[in-house]
């Protein structure tokens, strides 16, 4: 029986041993698989990951729309004030008074790049971006308003 | 045909020619002194540059690329920024034995150098007591370790150089065993006697299962021998900095690491020349045209292919396995490398005795 443990042990520690290798060994031998990019040089082509987060972006469609409601659920999930959002009362034509968004601050110094604010967002206005190449030479270029000048709040977005 | 082997006879013969024995012999050595010494380097710059494409390629990176065209002469700037930097001696250190102990692993890895053959009639010193004289002198690298550690004054030194003893300590055994499965089938120690009779077929093939047991337990054996990855507790960054060279640097850290890496050739020439014929090209049985053919390619590029071959997995082995812990180290050895190869020597022996083997 002590026997037959020692040797199920030997084969199996040298099997698995070997099944490692032989993933390294397939690595070793695709380079297709290299995953490197070689930044400065590619920087046309580079590929990044999708979980890659660089930035929060406000998306408009073409006719400058947003679907931010101002609701700031964002500013209040975000857990080192990035956010801040200052609200404005629209009158649509039936001549009601509607909260919107008059600028949406983003200061991208503070932002530690932790989605909260994406996940908190109920009507997906804001979403992360892969984009890295952030550095200024003044700080204040770092404050961002994401809502872009004259854009308003799609139609029916409550 | 230039090879090797004529070049030798030639500078030999011309060199008796012009000066008397005894001064023929003394450049005879300068020349060996001054060919050893460039392998080592060429040996160093080739291997670490190996290394790192190796494992940049296993880690799904690139590697070195920018110095010269694919990164081929990063070693060398990297040895040009080694020679520029500061040998700093530590002001609590043995100074005397921590300046020594680096030139002494490099020592005892030039001296393995000796008897191996790197091709056909092409070695230093073909002694009758080959082997022996290999595993003597690879266990003195030990000494030069502990003395590192110890002259260090540093724990995390002295730590890894303990290790580093109780690991070749113990390993030694296995890969004297396993190289004593070959010398029991060659009946003879004499490195050119086990190249010689491996003409007919290499021992991994001649030599049925207990010779593969043996050239596995051989290639773990050594590689716990050289410190390297699985088995490089003595230096385990992520516990001990660098182990017995935390304190050394500029050319004495050099010194280690190229000691390091002559020591994996070494260990890689040794396991081909037992093992995978040395210098002999493949021959499969009766099939003439096949092993002619394999006879026009040179017994240096035979030699140097088998040993490259070997260091490839070895380093395979490095980016592959994770680290063990010091227990699991002594308990592979004594529990498990040491009872395999004493038995695997046992069938051999049989083997050889009853002329089992091809």
């Amino acid at each position: 029986m002590f026997l037959k443990d020692y040797i199920s042990d030997v084969y199996n520690g040298v099997a698995s041993l070997l099944k490692g290798m032989r993933k390294t060994g397939y690595y070793f031998t695709h380079s297709k698989e290299i995953i490197t990019e070689q930044y400065p040089d590619n920087r046309a082509t580079l590929k990044l990951a999708d979980r890659f987060k660089g930035e929060v972006v406000m998306p408009h469609d073409d006719n400058n729309e947003h679907t931010c409601t101002g609701c700031t659920a964002c500013e209040l999930a975000c857990p080192n004030g990035t956010i801040k959002i200052i609200t404005k009362f629209d009158v649509t034509p039936e001549g009601k008074k509607k909260k919107a968004i008059d600028a949406f601050i983003y200061r991208l110094e503070m932002c530690t790049l932790c989605n909260l604010c994406i996940t908190a967002c109920p009507s997906d206005a804001i979403k992360m971006v892969p984009n890295f190449e952030h550095s200024v030479f003044d700080r204040s270029k770092l404050t961002k308003v994401l809502n872009k000048p004259g854009s308003k709040i799609k139609e029916g977005i409550e | 045909m230039l090879s090797l082997e004529s070049i030798t006879k030639t500078t030999q013969d011309w060199l008796f020619a012009k000066f008397s024995p005894e001064i023929a012999l003394t450049i005879e050595c300068v020349i060996v002194i001054l060919l050893c010494i460039t392998l080592f380097a060429v040996l160093g710059l080739v291997l670490v540059l190996l290394e790192r494409k190796v494992a940049a390629r296993i880690q799904i990176r690139l590697g070195p690329n920018r110095v010269g065209p694919g990164g081929i002469f990063q070693t060398a700037a990297d040895t040009l920024k080694l020679i520029m930097k500061e040998g700093l001696t530590p002001d609590s250190a043995d100074k005397f034995l921590f300046n020594l102990a680096p030139f002494i692993v490099m020592m005892v890895a030039m001296l393995l150098l000796a008897p191996i053959a790197f091709a056909k009639n092409f070695q230093i010193w073909d002694i009758n007591i080959g082997v022996l004289y290999i595993s003597a002198v690879s266990s003195l690298s030990v000494i030069g370790i502990l003395m590192a550690g110890w002259a260090s004054n540093n724990k995390y030194s002295l730590l890894g150089a303990m290790r580093s003893g109780a690991q070749i300590v113990s390993y030694e055994l296995s890969a004297g065993f396993a190289v004593l499965t070959i010398v029991v089938l060659t009946g003879s120690l004499r490195i050119s006697d086990i190249v010689a009779s491996q003409e007919n077929g290499w021992w991994l093939f001649k030599g049925h299962i207990p010779v593969i047991i043996a050239f596995v337990l051989y290639i773990i054996a050594v590689t716990a021998e050289t410190n390297r990855a699985p088995f490089d507790l003595a230096e385990a960054e992520s516990e001990l900095t660098a182990g017995f060279h935390t304190e050394y640097s500029g050319m004495k850290f050099a010194l280690f690491f190229l000691a390091e890496y002559i020591n994996i050739f070494i260990v890689c020439a040794i396991g081909a020349t037992l093992f995978l014929g040395g210098w002999m090209p493949l021959h499969i049985g009766h099939w003439d045209g096949f092993n002619h053919i394999m006879d026009y390619i040179p017994s240096s590029v035979w030699f140097m292919g088998k040993t490259f071959f070997l260091i490839f997995v070895i380093m395979w082995f490095r980016w592959t396995f994770p680290r063990l812990r010091v227990d699991q180290l002594l308990n592979l050895e004594w529990k498990y490398l040491l009872p395999i190869s004493l038995f695997n020597l046992l069938l051999v022996t049989v083997i050889a005795i009853m002329g089992w083997h091809f």
